[in-house]
């Protein structure tokens, strides 16, 4: 069994403008060190294999197909046990 | 019978002597009650199952004989209170059915889940008597905008709103929201949804035939919802603690899905009975269902579909999981049933039987884990005849003179003051978040005196709207009970509606107080005497309670949800001045009246006195009168006078249309009274002037009072009295401050 | 000429795409679910708004999955007519059938009201009966509606005229005010406001109707002229 985690996130080039408002909140409560504010999506699952490379190009392919839209959003990964 | 189903709950003989019923809200006289209708000591599970069916949202302990009072039956009702939701009869079979209910404690908590489960629970009571929902509304009740929590609670209530309708599918065509600091930190949140049925596919939640089987539909059932006082035990443990209560979770994409293959399945005309899982999930639902039949149900709880592990019979009954039904079907109709919801992709699995024992009977792991008799459950909880007593802030008010304020001489910037009131301002904020066109019905849009959705196929519509104003229920419970139906009427018909019936929902706070019973008796009687004169029976709603925060109650705030009949679509009408050249006439009379008005709160900073008086055989009378005139086309637009007065209906007529009027008032009272003054059963038309006399005469022989004011005319809204202008602005800026006052708030 | 009106889990203006066909149009019209292999039956594809899977993780984007959306290109491909509206928009830039792709609105919140919308382009089977440049009434009702895509891409689409409805006052973020867009071949139509809500006066507008007359005429166009040849 691995665990991978995936983080989809919205391209630096493009506004993203739910973390624009949450980082003026912020601001606006005093939090003023706050810069660069994105949101994104976290992903969690379980995969049934213990081959690191092929679960590797397996979440790949997930999130070049589905989970993100590389249109805007880029996405990174982690894989852990 | 099994005491022991989980090491971590009481046992029969704890929860007696250490009176664990009574965090469940059973008193010790009903404890004893329980124990006469088991004939022993309940267990954990009994007792909870018991402590919501006799709790006041399922028995109306407090309020059933108030309730009894309403008129609930009339030629059109086909079905009255007592079922998911009341049905009216609107011609060619076809019948409306529609239901009102609050979410007020869940909202102020979690203000996005809460509001949006609101309207989930309110669809499912639609859509499971058979009815396709067409229509939402709701109403809205806030704390004064000015603090961030109000902001907040406001900002996410609508959201929630908009969130679970929108992907739902079913337009929000109308509403209300007031603002003012009584429901501070008790925000009122109720939903209402109007659907249309075929008389001969009326469902009831009924469990017919011994031996059927019973149905589970939906997502698995959670952890949701469970009534928090149960984990505040002493025996608290951080494993208790991890599975305290969460909230509940609305899924509008699965709700879809579970409609549509509801309604297919009520199509095949195979559903013997079928009722939603509401407040206190699959307890209420399956007692309701077996209480009406005059049967007995046994379930079997290993087979209900559980999102979580390990959850016991008390949870699994107790749990408030979203978006979940029950239905009966014969055996031989089960793999058709199945096969429906296999293709919509929804959770159905057979979870009990219809029994002949009139017993609710709860297996698990193969063993009775609750034996209570069904009429126990729904019949027997008492009825309480609490104490009133008239309040002394009532006897203070009468002696107040609402005419002694100081004359307001700049009536244009009171009624800029008035315009830009929350209360009173556009609410385009609001409704431009809910999708109020989907479903291609919604003829006449939110903004107007009320929505209108047109009936597929027919030349008929549908007019509704949700009014209640708490400042006048407050100074006077009877009168504004009264006004609260008559204002619902009124812009029922200033749509071009006959109005059919209503839905109620009696929001008030704790019926242990005196003077709050006292509240709401006396709006009840009202609302109810106001219901016989104006031909529109109550055929459900629901009771809101305990809504009180720290300073003490809210105003009692009865919301009336009414839907009416447009015979014919050429019958719409709306608000908006139409013409450079109409007419515009003005009905009723106009007394000096200031109690409980948007002017004496906004501009003088008080709310106190009596609220204006209200003659229900005059109010009947204008009416009839204004109905029949805009059935026989003599009318171009028309709006009722509510909170602001005259000059707030003109100005709305004047902004809606786009358009100014010259208004030339003849008046013996002060302007500022004349202009802001809130007397009842009054409403602004505007004729084409060719039709302007025909009108006159055919209100006059009505016996309404009736005078020609002025014409729709330029740019300007430009209002005199007895000769002296009083009102001169452009419609631009009155609309400027009209809409900017909500979101300059917001931003 | 033959409509077919597809319906994912989470559809909701399936019924309204249809009763804009039948009242229209008066041609025959099938709702047609979404496991569907087979759509050589029908000669345009609406692809209607909605919330499909709940727009659960991204608007469109489980529903470009589901089998009926092969069959989708494959009448794409064929030179079918293909109109996918707000949420069909949205599956079929997730489809790839369209460039681009539909953020969340700038102002963070649905909106739903009446837009005026420029048409850009008439020289296409879904416009031709409107006048270029001309001004019509179109309502709104979406959270992600705000299009984007890169600079090549824009730059592609303004060469070969592939935005064919702008709208006035741009009411989402849109790059360019861009609310609908064809593919390069101008078979298969995008746009976030929505045409078949607009075809009843009573309801508010008429100005969508041409869009769905606009479509018969082009067909009819095309089987007259193979008609005669």
């Amino acid at each position: 069994m691995l665990k991978a985690r995936v983080y989809v996130t919205i391209k630096q080039s493009v506004l993203d403008p739910q973390g624009v408002a949450v980082q003026g909140a912020l601001h606006s409560m005093g939090f003023r060190e706050v810069e660069g504010l994105r949101i994104g999506k976290y992903m969690e699952m379980q995969l049934d294999t213990d081959d690191r490379f092929e679960a590797e190009a397996r979440v790949k392919a997930m999130c070049e197909k589905l989970l993100a839209n590389t249109v805007v959003e880029d996405y990174r990964f982690e894989l852990e046990g | 019978m099994n005491q022991q189903v989980s090491a971590k709950e009481p046992n029969a003989e704890q929860i007696a002597q250490q009176h664990i019923y009574k965090q469940m809200g059973v008193s010790d006289s009903e404890y004893e009650l329980i124990c006469g209708f088991l004939g022993r000591k309940p267990n954990y599970t009994e007792i909870g199952v018991f402590s919501v069916m006799w709790s006041e949202h399922c028995a109306y302990k407090n309020s059933k004989p108030l309730l009894r009072r309403f008129p609930t039956s009339g030629p059109r009702v086909l079905m009255g209170p007592g079922e998911g939701a009341g049905i009216v009869d609107i011609g060619d079979n076809q019948a409306v059915v529609f239901k009102i209910e609050s979410h007020n404690h869940p909202s102020a908590v979690e203000p996005y889940q809460g509001a949006a489960t609101g309207v989930g629970g309110i669809i499912r009571d639609i859509f499971s008597m058979g009815a396709r929902p067409v229509a939402l509304l709701n109403s809205l009740r806030f704390g004064k905008l000015e603090s961030e929590r109000v902001k907040y609670l406001f900002e996410h209530v609508v959201s929630g709103i908009a969130g679970y309708g929108n992907c739902i599918g079913i337009p929000t065509v109308g509403g209300e929201v007031v603002f003012d600091e009584s429901y501070d930190g008790n925000p009122l949140v109720n939903a209402m949804c109007v659907g249309l049925i075929d008389h001969d596919k009326i469902q009831r939640g009924v469990a017919k035939g011994v031996g059927n089987p019973v149905f589970y539909v939906g997502p698995p059932t959670g952890r949701d919802g469970i009534h928090g006082a149960t984990f505040a035990s002493e025996e608290l443990t951080e494993e208790s603690e991890a599975k305290r209560t969460a909230v509940q979770v609305g899924d509008p994409f699965m709700e879809k899905l579970v409609m549509e293959a509801c309604l297919e399945l009520i199509d095949t005309g195979i559903v013997l009975g079928i009722q939603d899982m509401g407040a206190a999930g699959l307890t209420c639902s399956s007692a309701e269902m077996a209480s009406k039949a005059g049967n007995g149900l046994e379930l079997y709880l290993d087979q209900v579909p559980q999102r979580e592990e390990g959850m016991t019979p008390y949870e699994m009954m107790l749990s408030e999981s979203q978006e979940r039904m029950l239905f009966v079907v014969e055996p031989k109709d089960e793999a058709q049933a199945l096969e429906i919801f296999d293709r919509w992709g929804v959770i159905c699995a057979k979870v009990g039987k219809v029994t002949d024992d009139g017993r609710l009977k709860l297996f698990h792991h193969g063993e009775v884990v609750g034996d209570m008799p069904v009429t126990a459950l729904v019949d027997e909880c008492p009825v309480y005849e609490k104490p009133s007593a008239v309040p002394a802030y009532y006897e203070l008010n009468a002696g107040i003179d609402t005419l002694r304020y100081p004359e307001v001489s700049d009536l244009n910037a009171a009624l800029e003051q008035i315009l830009a009131s929350p209360s009173v301002a556009s609410k385009a904020w609001v409704y431009n978040q809910y999708d109020y066109m989907v479903r291609t019905s919604t003829a006449v849009r939110p903004g107007s005196d009320a929505a209108v959705v047109t009936v597929q196929g027919t030349r008929k519509a549908l007019a509704m709207t949700t009014d209640c104003n708490g400042r006048f229920v407050y100074l006077d419970p009877e009168v504004g009970g009264k006004i609260a139906v008559s204002e619902a009427a009124r812009n029922i018909v200033c749509s071009g509606a006959e109005p059919l019936a209503i839905t109620d929902n009696l929001n008030f706070g704790s019926p242990e107080k005196p003077d709050i019973f006292w509240q709401m008796e006396r709006a009840v009687d009202g609302m109810a005497e106001a219901c016989r004169v104006l031909d529109a029976p109550v055929i459900g709603g629901n009771v809101s309670l305990y809504n009180e925060n720290l300073k003490g109650a809210i105003y009692p705030t009865p919301v009336v949800g009414m839907v009416g009949l447009v015979h014919d679509t050429d019958h719409i009408t709306t608000q908006g001045f139409k013409n450079e050249g109409d007419v515009i006439v003005l009905l009723g009379d106009t007394r000096g009246e200031l109690g409980g008005s948007e002017f004496q709160a906004v501009v003088h900073g008080v709310t106190e006195g009596r609220p204006p008086v209200l003659d229900l055989q005059v109010e009947k009378q204008l009416l009839d009168a204004v109905l029949s005139a805009i059935q026989g086309g003599l009318v171009r637009s028309a709006h009722d006078l509510s909170e602001g007065g005259l000059a707030v209906a003109l100005a709305e007529s004047c902004i809606s249309g786009g358009i100014g009027a010259k208004i030339a008032l003849d008046s013996a009272l002060r302007a500022d009274l004349a202009l802001f003054s809130e007397s009842q059963s009054r409403i602004v038309l505007s004729a084409a002037p060719a039709q302007a006399e025909q009108l006159l005469d055919h209100l006059a022989s009505r016996g309404v009072p009736v005078q020609r004011i002025g014409v729709v005319e330029g740019s300007a809204l430009k209002v005199s009295i007895n000769g002296v202008s009083a009102i001169d602005r452009p419609v631009k800026e009155l609309a400027r401050v009209w809409e900017d006052a909500i979101p300059c708030r917001m931003q | 000429m033959k409509f077919a009106v597809l319906v994912f889990p989470g559809s909701n203006c399936d019924i309204d795409c249809y009763k804009a066909v039948e009242s229209a149009l008066g041609e025959p019209v099938d709702y047609v679910w979404h496991t569907a292999t087979d759509l050589s039956g029908y000669d345009c594809i609406l692809v209607p708004g909605g919330f499909s899977y709940g727009d659960y993780l991204r608007c469109g984007a489980i529903a470009r999955f589901a089998p009926v959306m092969n069959e989708v290109a494959k009448a794409a491909e064929e030179g079918k007519y293909v109109l996918g509206i707000c949420n069909g928009f949205q599956i079929l830039t997730e489809a790839g059938l369209l460039p681009g792709t539909l953020r969340r609105n700038d102002s963070l919140k649905f909106r739903c009201h009446d837009t005026v919308l420029r048409v850009e382009n008439n020289d296409n089977p879904f416009t031709s009966l409107y006048a270029e440049g001309e001004e019509i009434t179109i309502p709104i009702a979406h959270g992600e509606g705000n299009y984007y895509c890169d600079e090549d891409t824009l730059k592609q689409l303004q060469e070969n005229r592939q935005i064919i409805f702008r709208y006035s006052n741009n009411p989402n973020g849109s790059v360019d005010d861009i609310a609908g867009i064809t593919n390069e071949r101008g078979n298969v139509v995008g746009m976030m406001p929505h045409p078949e809500r607009a075809v009843d006066g009573l309801l508010g507008s008429e100005d969508g109707k041409k869009m769905f007359t606009s479509i018969l005429k082009a067909w009819r166009d095309r089987h007259e002229s193979a008609g005669i040849r």
